[in-house]
């Protein structure tokens, strides 16, 4: 009896569980279906499949460009941060030099900067650089946030690879490039794939350098873009539009994580990357 | 990042010694692969953070970032004529620095708590866990901007689930304004900050729970030890080095907060961070020198933070527990 009271007991926080981590998200689908005054009125479940919202974030501003914006900046940043991650732990892992320690906890030490600290220099080379209101400005911007965890979670992969394979290259007179290329990065794909999907992610994600950098409509990325949208006065926001707005960006990031998902928790224990 | 491999990347040399040549065209080789990457982070983090501690002693402006004259410490504190001016007598600064460390202690105790329960369930084997485990990752999936926005219309005053659900139970007897009611604002923003992170929480501390070795269980098992013992004399002591290391990351990542609360209550002083804050002064003020002052505040508490931490870990090590 007292078995089955606390099997029961469980059951029910696993329950609680599921719905604490799921109804936000799924409250957002069943919003994002309801137009004009239905919005008005709370529904836990869906009783109409209409599109109107989706039609209407595509129309009223541009949302496409946002998303090819936001994939444009994500595919960069990942492309940039795992050829800079993967040359700098063939370095870091592989080689014993002086000051190798201080440079893996400077790296460490960089992935703690809060964001806003570098706000004003980076403005301030931005703007140097002529890269205001464009994407190659953020794609430079978002490699602080990418760069550092990229690197070290790289090294420690990198290290793990047995020395025989590098003897064995040596020996058949193969430079450290055609060794980084050739020999680790087929072993490396697990790890690359793993890396590269949470730099895609916080490249996705990020915000307050793509609200400060960018002006203009057709250069926002897909955060900022929701983050602003507006209705027709201040007061009235377009709830429709905006889980509507949602629900495409988070989408593609659920799919992903859930196909991925091994491999990500072993990716985030192995690096600890930001929520 | 578990401990494990901080002490393991720091301290060990790269490859076993001995077993490669260490000529010093391979040092050099080394280097040569180091170079872009240090370049990259110099411009992305040494320059802008160089730079930026430089602007909070000048009287620098957005609209004219090129002009500006250096004006020493009065950004952070200035006498003039029989008052005290800057940054640490501006009783908003103080505000967005008792308000973060609100945010960070509360949401990240929370934090662990709740991500210490799921953690211990998810560790439990029961059918469909790896749904369970997928459901979890859900909220940490979701872009930041998107759950303020999600968690925006769930807390709405008048059409809001929340309210409604509450109603229902009869815990309130009347709509509550959630973001907008001072006393209230600070708890919204813990609320989603809770439901965001948990799983992250949750996630590392499960790692831990998996690298337990089973054989104390065993002995306690056969001893017939309460499980409610078991949990607070084993289970406890042996994941509190995971635990530590999911708390200080937590913490340090709450002390930064910004989007959440930028997106959920905008600049309303009942909950402004510190980044909200000196966000607000650099863009929207357009007072490049003093937000600049204020990141470099904020800047200082989290690097003396992450030093202690370091040094911490080290002192660890030598204590040879791992």
């Amino acid at each position: 009896m007292r078995r089955l009271a606390l099997k029961g007991a469980f059951a029910l926080l696993l329950v609680a569980i599921v719905l604490f981590a799921v109804f936000p998200f799924y409250y957002a689908i069943v919003s994002s279906f309801k137009t004009g005054s239905e919005l008005f009125r709370v529904d836990y479940f869906p009783f109409s499949w209409n599109w109107s919202n989706y039609a209407a974030v595509f129309e009223q501003q541009p949302f496409a460009r946002n998303i090819a914006n936001s994939v444009a900046v994500a595919a960069a940043v990942v492309a940039l941060s795992l050829f800079l991650g993967l040359t700098g732990a063939y370095a870091l892992g592989r080689v014993t030099f002086r000051g190798r320690g201080i440079l893996l906890l400077t790296i460490l030490g960089v992935s703690m900067f809060p964001q806003v600290a570098v706000l004003s220099g980076m403005f301030e080379m931005i703007r140097f650089f002529g890269l205001y209101n464009n994407l190659l400005g953020l794609i430079l911007a978002n490699m602080i946030l990418t760069l550092p965890f990229t690197v070290w979670v790289l090294t420690t992969f990198m290290r793990e690879l047995p020395v025989e394979l590098e003897e064995a290259a040596l020996v058949d007179g193969a430079s450290p490039w055609v060794i980084v290329t050739q020999v680790f990065m087929p072993l490396m794909w697990p790890a690359m794939v793993t890396t590269g999907l949470l730099a895609f992610i916080a490249a996705w994600n990020e915000f307050l350098f793509a609200l400060t950098f960018t002006l203009t409509n057709d250069q926002r990325t897909v955060p900022v873009a929701i983050a602003l949208i507006t209705g027709a006065s201040e007061k009235e926001l377009p709830w429709g539009n905006i889980m509507a707005a949602s629900i495409i960006v988070t989408v593609p990031i659920i799919v992903l994580v859930l196909i991925f998902q091994r491999k990500i928790v072993s990716g985030l224990t192995a690096g600890a990357v930001k929520g | 990042m578990t401990q494990q491999t901080l002490d393991h990347a720091a301290a060990a040399p790269a490859v076993p010694s001995g077993k490669l040549s260490l000529g010093r065209s391979r040092v050099r080789a080394a280097w040569i692969f180091l170079a872009p990457m240090l370049l990259v982070l110099l411009l992305v983090a040494g320059w802008p953070l160089a730079r930026t501690i430089y602007f909070g002693f000048t009287d620098a402006d957005l609209s004219d970032i090129a002009n500006y004259e250096f004006i020493g410490f009065a950004n952070y504190l200035e006498y003039d004529d029989g008052e005290w001016y800057g940054l640490l007598v501006d009783p908003d600064w103080w505000n967005a620095v008792r308000n973060t460390l609100v945010f960070a202690f509360i949401s990240v105790s929370l934090e662990t708590a709740l991500g210490l329960i799921i953690a211990l369930a998810l560790n439990a084997s029961f059918p469909g866990r790896s749904i369970l485990r997928a459901a979890v990752l859900i909220p940490w999936a979701i872009p930041t901007v998107v759950s303020a926005k999600m968690w925006g219309w769930m807390l709405h005053d008048q059409f809001g689930v929340l309210n409604d659900m509450l109603m229902g139970l009869g815990i309130l007897s009347q709509p509550v304004a959630w973001t907008a009611d001072p006393e209230l604002a600070m708890a919204a923003v813990i609320m989603v900050d809770v439901w965001k992170t948990t799983p992250f929480m949750a996630l590392l501390i499960l790692a831990g729970l998996q690298m337990l070795p089973s054989d104390c269980y065993e002995a306690a098992r056969v001893d017939g030890v309460h499980p409610v013992k078991v949990f607070f004399r084993i289970t406890l002591p042996l994941i509190r080095p995971a635990i530590m290391v999911a708390v200080i990351f937590r913490l340090l990542d709450a002390l930064r907060i910004f989007d959440l609360i930028y997106v959920l209550t905008s600049n309303s002083t009942d909950t402004m961070s510190m980044s909200v804050y000196a966000r607000q002064q650099l863009v929207d003020f357009q007072a490049v020198g003093y937000g600049s002052a204020a990141s470099t505040l904020l800047f200082m508490v989290i690097a003396v933070l992450t030093v202690v931490y370091i040094v911490g870990g080290k002192v660890n090590l030598g204590e040879g527990n791992r």
